[in-house]
Formats: structure tokens, sequence, C-alpha cells
């Protein structure tokens, strides 16, 4: 809502084009944007486009011990998803860079076998002959029959957008890790049980041979012992050993603790949401998976016997090796699978929409106090990934960070810099270099190509100072501070530097060097354990610093300072709520504050100054930061000059720079469009980014395709629109209940949400309706019948009128109160050029936003509510109230009503006791209605 | 075709622009008493409705945030009268009790703080019609088929013989002990007499001036009280010697019973001339007639003002708020508030044409006869102006109950209370409360 996906990259143009730079002129070849990939139907964002593969899909590989590295399975399992892409070269390639494969079994100087509780490690690298990039988890899996125990596996990400695995690789790496963790979890409980068993054949052998070496005995009185006696007893030994061992290993693995089932993220045995598909192509891919398979053996039998084992159990080549599944328990397994599809289905699409989807979540999340109003409540409660968006307010908090405070309005770029500081800081000569390096592209390449290249300077940087595992810091970023000292990394670089330097001009795409894999980075966990818990870490067995290390290594110091920052952050938000007060307190206390805006402007400059000392907080959306940028917030004057300047911007809906959005927004849907079209997969709709809810997406965009016709073809949906936002409930009547559903769907998007956490909007209802149904819901489609009790509907309608906007559907006609403001006509432009749904939602979202702001600074302002002074009277309140929203908020006649309505509806949910579920109240004004015909 | 004034979507003089629906009760809602100050809620000066209903249970909200308080189960049959009993100070102690009576022959008391149940009384003969408090002497009445006596811990003082297989269907306190019953067309005046011997009740005097069941009772002040009965008369006596003072009998249309008999058989069944409810202020007398609303000046002895069809159907309750304003609830299903005006004197018209001519074609004429010639007497003229109405309940209103600057409840047999409150009122003490909390929670609490 904050910021539209597909506006981002023209809105950095422009942002770009401001600060006049002194640079050479374009050499000729470099005046048109390169598509190098050109085609019917390219488009210049597209990666895609130079990979073999369509889409990104998930791999995972193992290193079997018999035929070296393989290809298990993709997510989605769909054999067109690679496509022409060589899975088992590429498998090759992602196992043969983990650096963690420690060794297992007996470890010099032990007595017993011991299990390594490994660490995954994290490795990002790219294959640019392939076009593939890469995040890769390693993993190791126990299996009793495999060498060592062990058996390496590695899931991957596979992404021909580099900047995409780059930029997401906290949020891939967190969501890895649980899937990871999920396996492993199964892994060793089917180890266990496996365990188990074997040492039930174990005992079962043991009293076998016992029993025999009885008999001979018995049976050999001759005082000396046969041969046959001897290797029994051998035998008998080597099974008692045998026991011990595997007693130790079940030990080994039965202390790890399961603290992590506790955790609240990770909830084996509760199916996530969305799960209903998932399953179904999970059972799918167990089905396919067993088809690949086919002798697999189901490893729990109910009751087991148990065999006699042996003596010389050798591990023998021509064994079959267990499947992922029987290792890890085929609960597990599905589980695990639940977990990659959603990961893929979340980081599917352009980066763009990941990165605008990110952060427009984070800074709803800011707005707490009024994001409810509209947005969606599933987007609101989901955990979204901030961490980024975090570090960029981190960044921003520093007062001397001027930089970052005025890319703000390119978000993107300060993202970038705030995750990836710490690897500038860490290269500087490095960074110095590329930047030589690419700045020249920079400068000659088409504008459109900003973008990337910003992006490139970053990611140079990085593959700069990366490498093996001791690059840890490189990515360990949230931590920037603490990293300064492994500088040493730098020697171990074995880093060509032929593809930095002869990095292509054309963003993504580099030269095909020698060596094909470029180890982007690494990011073992262990650079992110605390030293003490590190010190102990050798220690195999003991469990406890890995368990803390599970949960707070990747976790804990960064959240540390998170909290720390967010701490900091709600102080100085409470400071500045507080400076608003004060602020108000100045304006009003001098008596020039009822006065016209004009006489004000001595005292708000004043404000002004006491107030841009403090740094802003992105409280607003930032499309807003560009028109008050500093003072916006603070002080209300100043905010309403900005925004009533970004009102009355005549171009705002159909000027010229609309024109360009338009075009914008097609072409960016195109985007979409031809990425889902050039996708093979069977889902109708694969590029939003916010791919955990595409069931909400796509109800977005059929809203907001019916929200454009509705304003097209009513002459009157600006008073409906105006009934639905001032919270008098419209009716939609008709017969047609398809008809029907269609106009509440279109107008949904309009109703602000009281608090619930679901929109106050019934589809359809048939009975008569009572008070009770305009308290609870606040958009209702009626069916209209013409038995008797559809002519006691109409009389419940009549009845209840003045609480009630009718439209009708059947006649075309709107019962509803005169609006005569200047808002709704922007939202709802009836010869506006948007021509998507989806983007016209957003613009929905993005006035609707503005209008959540405004109705925030009415509420909180202390004293548009309550008298300065004891004896102020009620009705000078009440006159600078209304003052306010007239001419400092510029609202207009009906508009003053929305606003009114909404500041009523952030007070009531601010002081809602959260235990009680509050009843909802029903506002309403005695106002006459007029019937509007089309 | 309907002959009822109404006013448009426009009214800017009602001040209820908040509802809040309280839901709960299961069947019709027939009374809504006050409970002051419960020491339950933290804010002492809430102010907690109890609203009752026809069946066993009944709900306390609090009026403010209509959250539901308790749910009291006690009785089998539909409760028919409730009174509150608040502590008398000579105990010490504080509590608050409530009294019900029900159909299934039972009064129980209630623990207001607790909501539990104290005790129950099952020793009636007859269901309990109608209860009186009367906190003077710590007792209080219940009147069936007979009138008894109770002290606060349900010791039965003394009861009167049978009076009436009907009952008594109203009791009020009037001084000197005494206690006026209304049983069928009879009033009966009744005084307790405390001896040390023990207590006993005496009738003293029986009244009988009233043609039809005495429906209402009221008490204007220490010297006097009204009682209205079901053919639309209204007798105004004097509270200590039980004199009729003034009387109004079928005030509003003797004129139309006299030469109209057999139409107004027709048209006009007793029920639109039955006097529902009655209330008073110190100088006046509103009552519920029929379809309609009165004004009886007591000075005056006669009608000031009166809206003949102010409502669909029949009033059920009437009210006088502050400002001269009058608020009635019917049938209908609607409350509407009245404003008494003084008529602006316009001699050269017969005064009221424009209210009485609803009434119909006939007898429009002799209405306004009968009205210009009650202005001729005297120069003032009254009016009640419509100048709100509330619309909420899909079935009969059952009874209100003014909350003064809070609102107004009102009850109905569509199973719902409604809470009407003044929107800028409400918004403003939000406004006070949110900030509140904003300084409450201070520092870090909130985030933004």
């Amino acid at each position: 809502m904050i910021s539209a996906p597909d506006v981002v990259a023209f809105t950095r143009e422009e942002e770009r084009e401001e600060p006049p730079r002194a640079e050479p002129p374009l050499p000729e070849e470099y005046s048109v944007p390169l598509l190098p990939f050109g085609g019917p139907g390219a488009n210049p964002w597209s990666k895609v486009a130079g990979s073999k593969f369509s889409r990104d899909f998930i791999l995972i590989s193992e290193f079997s011990e018999q035929v070296g590295p393989q290809p298990l399975l993709t997510i989605p399992n769909d054999a067109k998803v690679p496509g022409a892409f060589d899975l088992n070269y590429f498998s090759l390639r992602i196992m043969s860079v983990d650096y963690q494969a420690s060794f297992v079994g007996h470890p010099p100087g032990c007595a017993y076998p011991k299990l390594n509780f490994v660490e995954d490690s994290k490795v990002v690298l790219g294959d640019s002959k392939e076009g593939a990039f890469a995040y890769v988890h390693h993993l190791t899996l126990y299996d009793l029959e495999a060498r060592g125990f062990v058996r390496p596996f590695c899931m991957a990400y596979i992404s021909a957008d580099e900047h995409k695995i780059m930029q997401q690789f906290q949020e891939l790496s967190a969501e890895f890790s649980k899937a990871s963790e999920c396996l492993k979890t199964g892994n060793r409980k089917a180890f266990a049980s496996e365990l188990e068993k074997k040492l039930k054949d174990l005992d079962y052998t043991r009293t076998v041979l016992h029993n025999e070496t009885e008999i001979q005995k018995k049976s050999n009185d001759k005082g000396y012992y046969t041969t046959q006696a001897i290797e029994k007893a051998n035998e008998l030994a080597s099974v008692e050993k045998s026991i011990i061992e595997h007693q130790d290993l079940l030990k080994q693995i039965r202390s790890y603790p399961y603290r992590k089932l506790k955790d609240p993220d990770f909830h084996p045995y509760e199916p996530e949401c969305g799960l209903d598909q998932a399953n179904v192509s999970c059972e799918q891919d167990l089905a396919t998976s067993e088809l690949a398979e086919p002798d697999e053996t189901h490893p729990y039998v109910p009751s087991y016997t148990p065999k006699l084992i042996k003596a010389k159990s050798a591990k023998c080549f021509d064994k079959k090796l267990k499947t992922l599944e029987e290792l890890c328990d085929v609960y597990f397994f599905t589980q695990t699978l639940d977990q990659l599809h959603q990961i893929e289905r979340t980081f599917r699409g352009d980066v763009c929409y990941l990165l605008t989807n990110q952060i427009s979540r984070a800074l709803l999340k800011q707005q707490s106090v009024t994001n409810f109003l509209f947005e969606d409540a599933s987007l609101l409660d989901e955990k979204a990934p901030e961490k980024q968006y975090r570090g960029c307010q981190r960044l921003s908090q520093d007062p001397g960070n001027r930089k970052c405070l005025e890319e703000l309005p390119t978000p993107k770029v300060v993202i970038s810099l705030g995750s990836y500081k710490s690897s500038v800081e860490c290269v500087p000569i490095k960074m110095e270099q590329e930047i030589e390096d690419s700045q020249d592209p920079v400068m000659a390449e088409s504008i459109t190509f900003e973008q990337q290249d910003n992006l490139d300077y970053l990611d140079a940087d990085i593959k700069g100072s990366i490498s093996s595992g001791e690059s840890i810091e490189v990515l360990g970023t949230e931590k920037s501070a603490s990293v300064l000292t492994k500088s040493e990394s730098q020697a171990s670089l074995p880093i060509s530097p032929s593809p930095q330097v002869g990095r292509s001009k054309v963003g993504s795409r580099r030269t095909v060097s020698e060596d094909s894999i470029e180890v982007l980075s690494t990011c073992p966990s262990e650079s992110l354990i605390p030293e003490d818990f590190k010190a102990s870490y050798p220690s195999a067995i003991n469990e406890e610093p890995y368990a803390d290390d599970e949960e707070g290594g990747l976790h804990f110091s960064p959240k540390l300072s998170l909290d720390n920052a967010d701490e900091q952050e709600d102080g100085s938000k409470q400071e500045n709520l507080l400076q608003v007060d004060s602020a108000c307190c100045i304006g009003k206390e001098s008596p020039g504050f009822l006065e016209p805006l004009a006489e004000l402007g001595a005292k708000a400059c004043e404000d002004e100054d006491g107030v841009v000392s403090i740094p802003p907080q992105p409280l607003r959306p930032p499309e807003q930061g560009l028109h008050g940028p500093f003072a916006g917030y603070h002080c209300p004057d100043s905010a309403s000059a900005g925004l009533l300047s970004y009102e009355l911007d005549p171009r705002y809906l159909a000027g010229s720079r609309d024109l360009s959005k338009t075009s914008l927004d097609e072409c960016s849907d195109t985007t979409s469009y031809i990425s889902s079209a050039a996708s093979t997969c069977s889902e109708p709709a694969p590029s939003p980014a916010h791919a955990a809810l595409p069931a909400s997406e796509r109800h977005k965009k059929k809203a907001g395709q019916n929200a454009l016709r509705f304003i097209r073809q009513y002459p009157f949906a600006h008073p409906a629109i105006y009934s639905l936002l001032s919270g008098r409930t419209l009716i939609v009547l008709g017969e047609d209940e398809a008809i029907v559903k269609k106009l509440v769907t279109a107008l949904s998007i309009f109703v602000p949400n009281c608090g619930g956490c679901a929109k106050p909007v019934k589809h359809w209802v048939t009975s008569p309706l009572h008070i009770v149904d305009f308290q609870k819901w606040k958009l209702i489609g009626l069916q209209r019948t013409v038995s008797p009790a559809g002519a006691n509907m109409v009389h419940a309608l009549g009845r209840y009128s003045r609480y009630i906007s009718v439209l009708d559907a059947d006649s075309k006609t709107l019962r509803g109160p005169l609006y005569r403001g200047a808002l709704v006509p922007r939202l709802a432009d009836h010869r506006t050029q948007i021509k998507r749904g989806s983007t016209y939602y957003l613009h929905v979202q993005s006035v609707l936003a503005q209008l959540c702001s405004k109705a925030f600074l009415f509420t909180f302002c202390h004293h548009l509510h309550l008298p300065i002074s004891e004896r102020e009277s009620e009705e000078s309140v009440a006159s600078r109230r209304m003052n306010f929203l007239k001419l400092h908020l510029g609202l207009a006649n009906e508009d003053v009503k929305i606003v009114q309505y909404l500041a009523e509806l952030l007070k009531l949910q601010y002081i809602q006791e959260p235990e009680q579920g509050g009843n909802p109240l029903l506002r309403f004004d005695y106002v006459p209605s007029f019937l509007y015909k089309i | 075709k309907s002959s009822v004034q109404t006013i448009g979507e426009e009214q800017i003089q009602n001040p209820y622009t908040e509802l809040l629906v309280l839901k709960g009760h299961q069947d019709i809602v027939r009374f809504l008493i006050f409970l002051f100050e419960s020491n339950l809620v933290s804010m002492s000066n809430d102010v907690v409705g109890i609203f009752e209903m026809l069946t066993f249970i009944f709900l306390v909200f609090i009026f403010q945030t209509g959250e539901k308080l308790f749910e009291l189960h006690g009785h089998t049959h539909k409760i028919t009268a409730i009174a509150p009993f608040f502590s008398s100070g000579a105990s010490g102690e504080n509590d608050q009790l409530i009294l019900t009576a029900s159909a299934d022959r039972t009064v129980i008391i209630w623990d207001c703080s607790s909501g539990k149940q104290i005790q129950k009384v099952s020793c009636f003969h007859s269901t309990v019609k109608c209860l009186t408090v009367l906190q003077r002497l710590d007792v209080w009445l219940s009147g069936g088929s007979d009138l008894c006596v109770w002290n606060r811990k349900l010791d039965l003082l003394c009861k009167t013989s049978h009076l009436t297989d009907a009952g008594i269907s109203a009791l009020l306190e009037l001084p000197k002990n005494c206690v006026a019953a209304a049983v069928g067309k009879e009033l009966i005046i009744f005084r307790l007499i405390d001896r040390p011997e023990g207590w006993n009740v005496v009738e003293v005097k029986r009244l009988d001036d009233h043609q039809d069941n005495i429906l209402s009772l009221v008490s204007v002040n220490d010297l006097t009280f009204v009682t209205g009965s079901h053919v639309g008369e209204l007798i105004v006596w004097d509270a200590l010697d039980w004199t009729k003072q003034a009387s109004e009998c079928n005030f509003w249309d003797s004129s139309l019973h006299n030469d109209a008999q057999p139409e107004i058989k027709l048209s006009q069944s007793p029920n639109e001339t039955s006097v529902q409810h009655l209330t008073s202020d110190e100088e006046c007398v509103f009552a519920a007639v029929g379809k309609g609303n009165n004004v009886y000046n007591l000075q005056m002895k006669r009608v000031i003002a009166c809206q003949k069809t102010a409502h669909d159907s029949s009033v059920l309750h009437i009210a006088k708020l502050p400002n001269r304003q009058l608020t009635s609830c019917s049938e209908d299903g609607s409350v509407r508030i009245w404003e008494l005006r003084e008529k602006q004197q316009l001699p050269a018209e017969p005064v009221p044409t424009g209210f009485f001519s609803m009434w119909g074609f006939g007898r429009a004429n002799k209405q306004a006869n009968q009205a210009a010639k009650k202005t001729q007497e005297n120069t003032t003229m009254y009016f009640l102006e419509l100048v709100g109405d509330l619309i909420g309940h899909s079935s009969a209103v059952q009874m209100f109950l003014y909350f003064g600057d809070l609102g107004l409840a009102t009850c109905s047999a569509d199973h719902l209370i409604i809470l009407w409150k003044d929107g800028e009122r409400e918004s403003r003490l939000r406004s006070v409360t949110l900030f509140q909390k904003l300084a409450q929670n201070g520092g870090s609490q909130i985030k933004f």
C-alpha cells in the first residue's frame, strides 16, 4: 500500500534525475537501453531470459556415497521448471562447496564413534554459465548404514536473479533453517528408532551366540577350546562391543534437547496455513518420489522382531541407501516439503516485489495506531521479515548519516546499504576499486539500469570480501559493529578478479569466467555464535551450547541490538509525540492559532526550528515523505501545508505524471504477466511477490478491477463511497447474487475496518435486516425478493433509512446522503487512466493511507479535543477542531465527517482494553438522503 | 395512511447520534431500572442499569460500556415486578439488593454486588404483581391477591386478608405510612402500623371513583397523587385525606363520546383511550393515553397540550426530560422526543387545527372547536413539537430509562436493549480517555 511495487523503478528514476550531475554525455551506443535478451515479449527487468530455467525453484540434492552428487527432487516438482537446466551438473556444483562437512566417525583418541551435531552451512553461489544463482543450505542427516553415519544433503534456492539471492539472504536463510530443522528433527527420531532396532537385533544376536557358546561348552568336555569356540567367543565379544557403541550413539542422539520444538515458530505437528494446496502437491511429490524409488520399504513395523546379525555386517556398496523420506520420518518429510513449497511461493516473482512488500509491511507495522483501518489483517499479523528494514532504520536514526536520510525515498538502496554496511567497512580497498569499476557503467548505462547498478556496487563489495568459511562477517551483517576483526579473511580470498573487472555493463550479467562457479558468500552460522559458546562447542555430545546456539545463534545477538533499536525508536517516538503536544501548545496558546494560516507563518517556523533537530521517523508513508519530508509529522501546520500542496497538485491524477504512471503500471503488469506466461507453472497468478497470500492478492486484483468498473459505470459512485468511508452502512440490493457479490467485493476496498479481525463486510444476506446488522456490518449485499418477506425487507430498509444508504443494483439507483467533498473524487475518478485492477487497488490504498495519516493527526492532537486552559469553553475547542479540519487538513464539507469517523475508530481502537472484545458502536447523523439515478 | 406526525431525517435537536445494541436476552425485555453506584465497578460513579426480561433471567449491564455484569438465573416463570432495595444507613451495611417477583409465585432477593441470589420466598398464594420498597420504614411490600409486608431479612411482618382474585395491580407509597393499592376499579388505602407487639396493616379507605380498571398510579408530590384508568379517566387525589381534587374524564374526546357513540365503538378500541402510563413533574402530569401524549396542568386543572396520535400504536411509557422535553415510546417500536412549546397566539385562526386536523374528517372540527374554546379561556397555549425520533427496535419498545447526560436506554420486545448516546459527548469522552491512556503509557509501551 505504501509504495506501489510497480512504480519503484520509475520513482527512483525521478529521484535520480533531480540532482544535477556533471557527467559526460552518454555515448551513442548507450543512449538506448540494451536488451540483450530482447525478443518478442521480453522485458528489461527479466533476468530469467538468460537462464535455462523458466522460474525459481528449490533443489534438494544429496552427496551420495555411492554415486556422488545427485539431485533428489525439485520444488515445484515439475519437470518443466528446471527445463533444460542441468540438475546433475548443478548438484555437483553446489555439493562441492560444502566447507562444513566435518569428520564424523571415530575421532582420534576416542573409543567410540561420536556423532557430530553439525551446523548447517549456508552458501550463496553463482554459476554464470548456467545463468543460475543459488542460495545453498547444506545439512547432514544421520544414517546408521551410511559411511560415518552421515549423509550430506543440501537444499538450494535457485534463481536467475542474483540480487534476489543476495538481498533475500537473511530471509532465505531463516526459512531454510526452519525447513532444515524440521528435517533434522525427523531424522533424529528416525535415527533413534533405527538404533533401537539395531540394539534389539544385537541383543538377540548376543543371546543366540551366548546360548550357542553354552551349548558348545557343555558338549565340549575336553578342557580346551576349539577354534570354533574361540571364533564364537570373538564374535560374542564384538557383538558386545557393538552393543555398547550403539547404546552410546543412542544416548547421544537422545540427548539432543527437543527444545526447538517449543519454539513458537516451529510447529511440526500443526499444519501451517494454506496447507491444503501444499498438501496436495506434497502428496504428488511423495507419489513421484516413491515412483522414483520403487523398492522403498516402509521402515516402521509396529512390533519389531529382532533378527540375527552376521558378525561382519559390512557396508557393502550394492546396498540400497535409504531415501530421504525414510531418513526423516514421513511426517516430517511432508512437513518439510510443505515448508519448502511455502518458501518457493514466498520468494517467487521479481525481487522488486519482494522488497517493496517487505518495506511496506515494515512501514505498516510502524503505523500500529492506524494500520488496522484499511490494511489486511492477515498482512499485519504475519511476522514480516523486517530485519533489513530495521537495519535501514538504525542507520537512518543516526543523526550524522544524512546520506541515508536523503535516500530514504528510495528505500531499496538504503536497505542494501544498511544490511551490507559491514562488508563495506571490511573491504575498503576493494570497495574503492569496485566503485571505480562500476562507476562507468552507472554513468554510461541508461537510467533504467541504475537501480540494478546500485545493487551491483553492493554485490561487488560483497564479492570482494567473501569466500571461504572464514569470511563470516560478510553476511553476518546484523552484528555489523562487532565484526570488524577478521580482516585476515581477505588474505584467503581465492577470488579471481576477472569477474568484477570484466563485469559486463548490462545489469546483472557477467562474463563467463574460467571457473564458472563463484562462491559469492558463505554465512556459516558459527559466525554468529557468541565466543563463549564457541569455546564449548567442539564437544560434540554436549548439546547445551548447540541448543542455545540453535535458538539464539542466528537471531540472538541481532535481536538484542534490534530490541535496543526498537526501544530507542519507541523512546524517540514518544518524544516526538510529546513534541507534538508541546508544539500544539505553543501553537495554540498563542491567540494566533485560531486565526488563519497566513498569520501563523512565523509561529510555524519557530515550531519547525524546534523540531527539525530531531531526526525524522519514517512514520509516514514514503510518498508523503516526499512532500513534507521533515516537519510533516511534528508540526501540524507544515504538515497540513505539505498535504495541501500535495492535494492541490492538479496533476496528481490526471496530469502527465499520471500518464507515465499508468504506462508504467501496464508495463510492470506485463512484466509479471510475461513471466507468468513464460513459466509453465499451472498457478494462475505466479507473479505476486507476497505469495504467502496468493488468494488475497488475487482478491485485491479482482476487487480493484470491479471497483474500477463500478466507478466508471455508476455516476453516483462518490456518494456510495462516501457512505462507506463515513461509516454509514451501504446496502447493495439486488436479485442476482453474482452481481451483488461483485459489487460488494468492489466496494469492500473502501470499507474501513472497525478493529476486528475481518472487514465488516457481509456479501450476501437474504433475511430482513435489523439494527444489529448495521452495528456489525458496514457493507451488506442484500437479496431482493418479490415474496411478502421481500416486502417486509423493503419496509425494514425504509424504517432504518437513516442508518443506511441503499444501492439498488437492479434499478441502478442510490439512496444516500449528499457528498460534496474533494477527497472521494480523487479516490475514485471515473476518468482515471488506471487500467489495471491491482494498480487501482494500490492507488486506493495510497489515498487511504493519506487519509489515515490525517485522521491520525486529528485524533492525536491534544488541543483539538481538550481545552487548553480550565476556563476555555467547549465551543472554542470545537471551533478550533473544525478550523483544524478545514484549514489545516484541507477538508471540505463532508470530508470532515470521513476524518471524524476514522478518528473515532482510531480512538476506539486505541482505548480499547485488549481483553475486552468491545461492542461495535453505531454512529450516525441525522442528515437527509437523496435519490441518485443514472 | 399515516396520520402520525413525522419528522424528516434531519433532526438538529436530536442529540442521540450514537447507539449501542445490547444483546443477551432471549425474550421480551420489559423493565429497566437504575442501580446507582455499584461498588463492583472500579469507577464509582458508574451508573448501572438493570435490564430485566419477561422470563426467568435478567441481566445487569454497565451503561457506559454496555458491558454485561451478571446474568441472574433463578425464576422459572416470567418476572412480573422488580424493585431495587437500597441499603438503609442505620444497619451500616452498604449493600444493594434487588427484589424480583415472578409468575412462579416466588420473590427472590439478589445481591447486586455479587450477583448472587440471597434468598427466595415462595410462600405466596398467587403471583406477586407489584413490589414497593418503603425505604423510610426499611420494609417492602408485595402485592398479589393480598398485600404482604416484609422486612429486609425477608420476615413476613403482616399481611392483609385475601382481597380479590385479580390482585393488586399497582402500589404507591403515600405519606403517613399509607399505601395506595389499585385493585381493579378500586383504589384501596392501607396504613401500616408499627406497634411494639408487631406490624399491622389496616385498610383505611376504599375509593371507587374510577369506571374501569386503574392502570397507572403516580405520586406528584407529598400532597397529591394521580391515577389513570383504562377508559381514560384521570383523577387527581389529595394524598393526605384521599379526596378527589380534580378529575378529567375522557378529557380529550368527551365530545366524541357524547355525540358519536357508535362510530367510536367501531373505530376506537378502549385501548385507545386507556391511560397506559403517567409521569409528573411539579406542575404537570404527563399521561400516555392510547396513541397520544397529554400534558395536564395541575394548577390549571386541565390539559394544556396534547398530541393525539403521537405514535402509530399505543404509547407504553412516557417520561419527562429536562428542557421541557418529553419522551414517549410505543408499540410501534419507536421512541419520540417532544418538546413542550408555547404556542404563539394567532388570534385569527382556531389554534390547534394544525394538529387536530390529522385526527380525521368529521372530528377535526369538533376538536378544533373544543380546543379553540379552551384557548379562549386561557391565554397561554402549549403544544408538543416533535424534535426527534429514535428508530432502532423492530418491535414494541416496552420502556426506556433516561440516564441524564449519559443517554437513554430502551428495551423492547425484540429482545434488545439499545443505549442511545450523544455522539459528540461520547467522542469527547473518548478523546479524554485516549489522552489519559497516552499519558499513562508514557514511554516505550506504545509503538507508533
